[in-house]
């Protein structure tokens, strides 16, 4: 392997034949080259009138940040919230700025500019330190016992090892609320539940589903749930009426639709973003966040994008007054994938 | 001028009468039905339908076919009713320009009466979604913060959250919504223009359309927090911050570094 | 005053002789002889450089967010409890929001300033990790992470990855629709977690999601825990630098065992601390005249609403990329267990190998070089060919990524279509990144080669001259010694010699394998290069170039460059 030198400081060894050196020498620093201010008192006085005249500014800004916060409200609508924050806003930039810009100028054109040099040391101990320490160790370690009493050594490794489980046991136990994870795969639709708008929550009429339209459902209900939140995340739906000719549905799911209307899931299958864009005309819903999409016609089959399951389907039917309800819940967890969802 | 009209309307008087009865007829059924009509259509004249089918043979028929009972190439325009022609003549999307992805908004063909004339007589074959009177698309009647609430279940994932327009596949985009007319809102809600889905009364009502017609004339202006960098969220704000963030920064660091002359 | 003065003759005689500054560092240095360090560290040297201000615009960003979300978090209230607005929003008012959600807007619109300081703190945020990623980027084309630095490379990783966590905790917080749904992706996320997913959400979101635990535990995360760790490991990267000195571009004077600059006090006090004020500065005035992330028009968070343009900040937009290109058919069912590959991949594996490449590429590079020593003079990029080119190309693919996570954004500005440009970059993200390195590899050696050339032949001077025989020829002149030194000054890396497999009995040595693999890399890294010019080779194209060249003398023989 190579043995490289653990410093690689310019090598000048000269190399014998044609007495010419393998490396060119480093020239050494070049001579300190004087600014205007060093030479002319004039050039350092308008300098130095520079900087006073950038705290000057600083100054200013504080001020008419005071006035501005003093002397303008909000104010109620945007232009007046735009208003006093772009002015508040602008103070302070010149406040800031002043500073910096001042105490930048001062270091260039005023403070000595001599370049400096300051020598460099191994990072590493020298090996006197290094002995020095590890005999200090040694010594430590005899004192301690620890090498000739081994069960004592096995004992405090054992408790320091089993303590943190004082603190992981409780905090995992209560982290995950209840662990009741299997409620991934059960929403709060049930037969007969109605399809309500979402966010008005009326009771949807089949028949006032008109060709082409997309409903935003939600159970009816679900402000009466005791999570209405968590509810809703699971359990919205998206209600679509095709021309009965352009829908194409598998002989298990005939029964799942009515009249041409038919409802799917609005969390995608994918990481469970709400799916919603839909295209009349080509009967394609889009999700916006990952650019899925979803063939409405065919069962909601993938058609693009990164997810792979059709979005599950919600069977419905309607009531005896004519409205929209669900026949069941989903026949299969609806939202993103995860490990034992078919179990 | 007076007498020449009414002559004029004498002569043609059956044909109106014929027309007014299709109307009524249409009307009610309009008003019976769900479908979405929620006013009567303005007293169009038999005038105004026999032009409205000049125009229509002359500019329209050659894709929707005479009569407008559609082609291969476009679809039937039977019961789209008043309101999909005032969207999509008085945006200027149709006439089609060109084939694409879809029909863009462009400067409009036909005068506000000829489009008026057409609207009149695509109503004429067949009932459809009206025309909005002034009332229903009365900006300062509606609540805008129930407008955003019905705008951002039904509307925000196409057209943004604030209606600055965004994407869909193959092309096709929901357009940005600052400019379009609160007719024209109201319009393509109801008729569902191209890819759009309908939101029909039932689904949308009236009274929530002009919510959200209220919300969307409270977008695009100013912005209580300065430019809006087109509202388009977190990808323009990273652009801005590096080219005009770091840009600065940097180019105070190069100040800083360069030697004094 | 003696040294064996009693102290109450000391305490009178300081007493009258010092002012108060003096008098208050007496105090001070009784108590902690603070004078050590004072004297060690007020003339300490640093070198001075444009891009060395790169890391010090990371420090002040996130000062000024420590500042500005102090001023926040007395107005912020971390609850998803249900209430109704009543303020000056008018779009908003009468609806319900979370609190979380209401404080927001409340500070917004109705604390004066208070919108300002939250659009500072949202554009430093921002600022910060652009900042963390060009230091970044200066610290590996020059080499700055080689020993003794590697340990300051990955905790300077460490604070890439906080700032992340800190920026992602952070714009979740308003509990808005646009961060809600960022929410409900890195659910998805968690949940596509083999084995223990559905475990991982309910511990992340305190049971079903979104229920009402997170807003408060990522307000815990984002306001004590993660600027806890970031100011720690902050600290800690602030006192290598001061431990191992700055390093310094190469340049006359400048060698390996010294540093040349400037001293910390005035120069750097004066400099730094004026920069911290541009930082903010310039944050500020960012703040005061763009929007940045207007919750009100995306509404208090709701499951089912989403908005077109759903995007996380810049620094997470790379997962989204990810999360876009990949094809959904690669998600697939081991027995009746659920694989879901089509996230799996794109959210965990691609993310881990180019973040692990970043931040074990210093001990790779160390290993493929054998070199054992320390360096504290930089490599000009080009004189790195390989890691200049792998770094581009690492560079490449992130941004391919980005540009994939705005897709539908780059879809409506340029009237494009969204499923074409998904194509294009899933292609795209495996060709940019082999082109970028080649054409990378290109230009490095072709200007390691015109430096070559440079300092063999000199500047061209455009002035054309007349040989005695006839011949015409531009004149060449000559380097100074500082432009030379600048292009003859680096060691060339040559790949590693290994002892043969067989030894002089030829019996197979252990370990050749191993060093084989090992000399493969090394080739693979530095196999490719442009050695400096050698003071002989100097010498000879000298004697080569002696001809008899018409000097200044013959002047009248000479044709300027204008002429013909």
């Amino acid at each position: 392997m190579s043995t490289i030198d653990r410093y690689s400081g310019g090598s000048d060894e000269l190399s014998a034949p044609e007495e010419l050196p393998d490396r060119f020498q480093n020239p050494g620093l070049p001579p300190h080259r004087p600014r205007r201010g060093d030479l002319d008192p004039r050039a350092d006085k308008t300098s130095e009138r520079i900087v006073l005249a950038l705290f000057g500014l600083s100054t200013l800004g504080t001020i008419g940040f005071l006035v501005a916060y003093f002397a303008l409200p909000t104010g109620t609508d945007a232009g007046g919230i735009q208003r006093s924050t772009m002015t508040l806003g602008l103070a302070l930039a010149f406040a800031l700025l002043g500073i910096g810009t001042a105490a930048i100028q001062w270091a260039k054109s005023i403070m000595n500019d001599h370049e400096r040099v300051e020598e460099r040391h191994l990072m590493e101990s020298s090996p006197a330190v290094r002995e020095g320490a590890i005999a200090n160790l040694e010594a430590g370690a005899a004192d301690s016992g620890l090498s000739r009493r081994g069960l004592l050594k096995s004992a405090m490794i054992g408790s320091l090892a089993l303590f943190p489980l004082t603190i992981v046991v409780p905090l995992i136990g209560n982290i995950g609320g209840n662990w009741n994870v299997s409620t991934f795969k059960h929403t709060m639709w049930k037969k007969g539940l109605r399809l309500t708008t979402d966010p008005s929550g009326r009771p949807i009429r089949a028949a006032d589903v008109t060709i082409g339209s997309v409903v935003h459902v939600i159970p009816d209900g679900l402000d009466k749930a005791a999570n209405p939140m968590d509810e809703k995340a699971k359990a919205i739906v998206l209600l679509i009426r095709l021309d009965p000719r352009d829908l194409h549905e598998a002989d298990d799911r005939k029964g799942w639709s009515y009249n041409g209307i038919v409802a799917y899931s609005k969390v995608c299958t994918h990481v469970g973003c709400p799916v919603a864009l839909y295209e009349q005309q080509t009967h394609h819903l889009l999700c916006p966040c990952h650019q899925s999409t979803f063939d409405v016609a065919n069962g909601a089959k993938v058609v693009f994008g990164p997810a792979k399951r059709p979005l599950p389907q919600l069977p419905i039917t309607v009531d005896s007054e004519g409205y929209l309800v669900a026949q069941s819940d989903f026949h299969e967890p609806i939202g993103p994938s995860f490990w034992e969802r078919l179990r | 001028m007076k007498a020449l009209a009414a002559r004029r309307h004498d002569r043609r008087a059956p044909v109106v009468l014929l027309l007014l009865a299709l109307l009524l007829v249409g009307g009610l059924y309009a008003a019976l039905q769900p479908a979405p009509a929620s006013a009567a259509p303005q007293a169009a004249s038999a005038n105004d339908v026999t032009n409205g089918e000049k125009l229509f043979a002359a500019n329209c028929a050659t894709c929707h076919g005479m009569g407008a009972t559609g082609t291969n190439a476009a679809p039937s325009l039977v019961g789209v009713g008043a309101a999909a022609v005032d969207f999509q003549v008085g945006t200027g999307r149709m006439p089609l320009a060109m084939s694409g992805p879809q029909a863009q908004r462009k400067p409009v063909v036909f005068t506000p009466e000829q489009i008026s004339q057409l609207a009149a007589y695509v109503a004429s074959l067949g009932p459809g979604p009206a025309i909005p009177t002034a009332e229903q698309v009365d900006a300062s009647k509606g609540d805008p913060a129930n407008g955003m609430a019905i705008f951002r279940t039904n509307c925000a994932m196409c057209h943004n959250a604030v209606g600055a327009g965004g994407a869909l596949s193959q092309g096709k985009f929901a357009p940005n919504l600052w400019s379009t007319s609160n007719t024209h809102l109201y319009e393509a809600m109801l008729t569902g223009p191209q890819s759009m889905p309908v939101f029909n009364d039932a689904n949308i009502t009236p009274q929530e359309k002009r919510d959200i017609i209220a919300f969307i004339r409270q977008q695009g202006g100013t912005q209580p927090g300065g430019l809006s960098l087109g509202s388009l969220g977190p990808v323009t704000e990273g652009l801005w911050a590096w080219v005009v963030g770091i840009g600065l920064l940097i180019g105070a660091a190069v100040w800083i570094g360069a030697k004094s002359s | 005053m003696t040294t064996t003065s009693t102290t109450t003759s000391r305490r009178t005689a300081t007493r009258g002789s010092q002012g108060p500054a003096a008098a208050s560092a007496d105090w001070l240095d009784q108590r902690t002889g603070i004078a050590v360090a004072v004297k060690g560290l007020a003339r300490k040297i640093f070198p001075d450089h444009w891009s060395f201000m790169l890391g010090e615009v990371a420090l002040y960003s996130f000062i000024t967010l420590l500042i500005s979300g102090v001023f926040l978090t007395m107005f912020f209230v971390p609850s998803t409890n249900e209430v109704t607005y009543n303020g000056p929003w008018t779009a908003l008012q009468g609806t319900r929001m979370s609190e979380a959600y209401a404080s927001t807007l409340r500070l917004s619109f109705e604390v004066r300033g208070g919108l300002l300081m939250r659009q500072i703190h949202h554009w430093a945020a921002l600022i910060f990790m652009a900042a963390i990623v060009t230091h970044m980027m200066r610290i590996f084309f020059t080499g700055a992470f080689r020993k003794p630095r590697e340990i300051n490379w990955v905790i300077g990783f460490t604070l890439l990855v906080l700032g992340m966590a800190a920026g992602f905790s952070g714009y979740s917080l308003p509990d808005d629709v646009l961060s809600g749904n960022g929410l409900r992706i890195a659910q998805g996320i968690t949940l596509a977690v083999p084995i223990i997913g559905t475990y991982a959400s309910y511990a992340l979101f305190g049971g079903e999601f979104p229920g009402t635990a997170l807003i408060p535990r990522l307000f815990t995360v984002h306001v004590l825990l993660i600027p806890g760790l970031l100011l720690a490991l902050v600290g800690l990267h602030l006192a290598f630098v001061f431990l191992h000195k700055h390093t310094q571009f190469p340049g006359s004077g400048r060698t390996n065992t010294n540093v040349v600059g400037y001293p910390l006090f005035p120069v750097y006090v004066a400099k730094a601390g004026g920069f911290f004020f541009v930082v903010f500065g310039v944050i500020a005035l960012l703040g005061a005249t763009m929007q940045i992330n207007p919750v009100w028009n995306y509404g208090s968070y709701d499951p089912s609403p989403v908005s077109a343009g759903a995007q996380p900040d810049w620094y997470m937009l790379f997962l989204e990329g990810a999360l876009r290109l990949m094809p959904g058919q690669t998600e697939v069912v081991l027995g009746s267990f659920t694989v879901p590959l089509n996230i799996i991949v794109p959210a965990m594996i691609l993310p881990g190998i180019l973040l692990g490449a970043l931040a074990l590429y210093p001990f790779v590079e160390a290993y493929a070089s054998g070199d054992h020593r320390e360096h504290h003079l930089l490599d000009r990029p080009r004189n790195a060919t390989f890691r200049t080119s792998f770094g581009v190309s690492l560079l490449t693919a992130f941004f391919v990524l980005v540009l994939a996570g705005s897709n539908d954004l780059i879809a409506t500005q340029f009237h494009l279509s969204i499923n074409d440009i998904t194509w294009t970059f899933r292609v795209l993200l495996f060709v940019a990144p082999a082109i970028a390195f080649l054409v990378t590899k290109r230009i490095c050696l072709g200007l390691q080669r015109r430096d070559r050339e440079l300092v063999l032949h000199g500047h061209e001077t455009g002035r054309i001259v007349r040989f005695a025989s006839g011949e015409y020829i531009e004149v060449h002149a000559p380097l100074d010694e500082d432009e030379r030194w600048l292009r003859v000054q680096q060691e060339p890396v040559r790949p590693l010699q290994i002892a043969p497999a067989e030894d002089s009995r030829g019996v197979r040595r252990k370990g050749y394998a191993a060093d084989r693999r090992r000399q493969r890399l090394s080739q693979l890294f530095y196999e490719d290069r442009v050695e400096p010019v050698t003071p002989r080779e100097l010498a000879a194209a000298h004697e080569h170039g002696a001809h008899p060249v018409l000097e200044p003398a013959e002047e009248a023989a000479q044709i300027s460059a204008g002429v013909h």
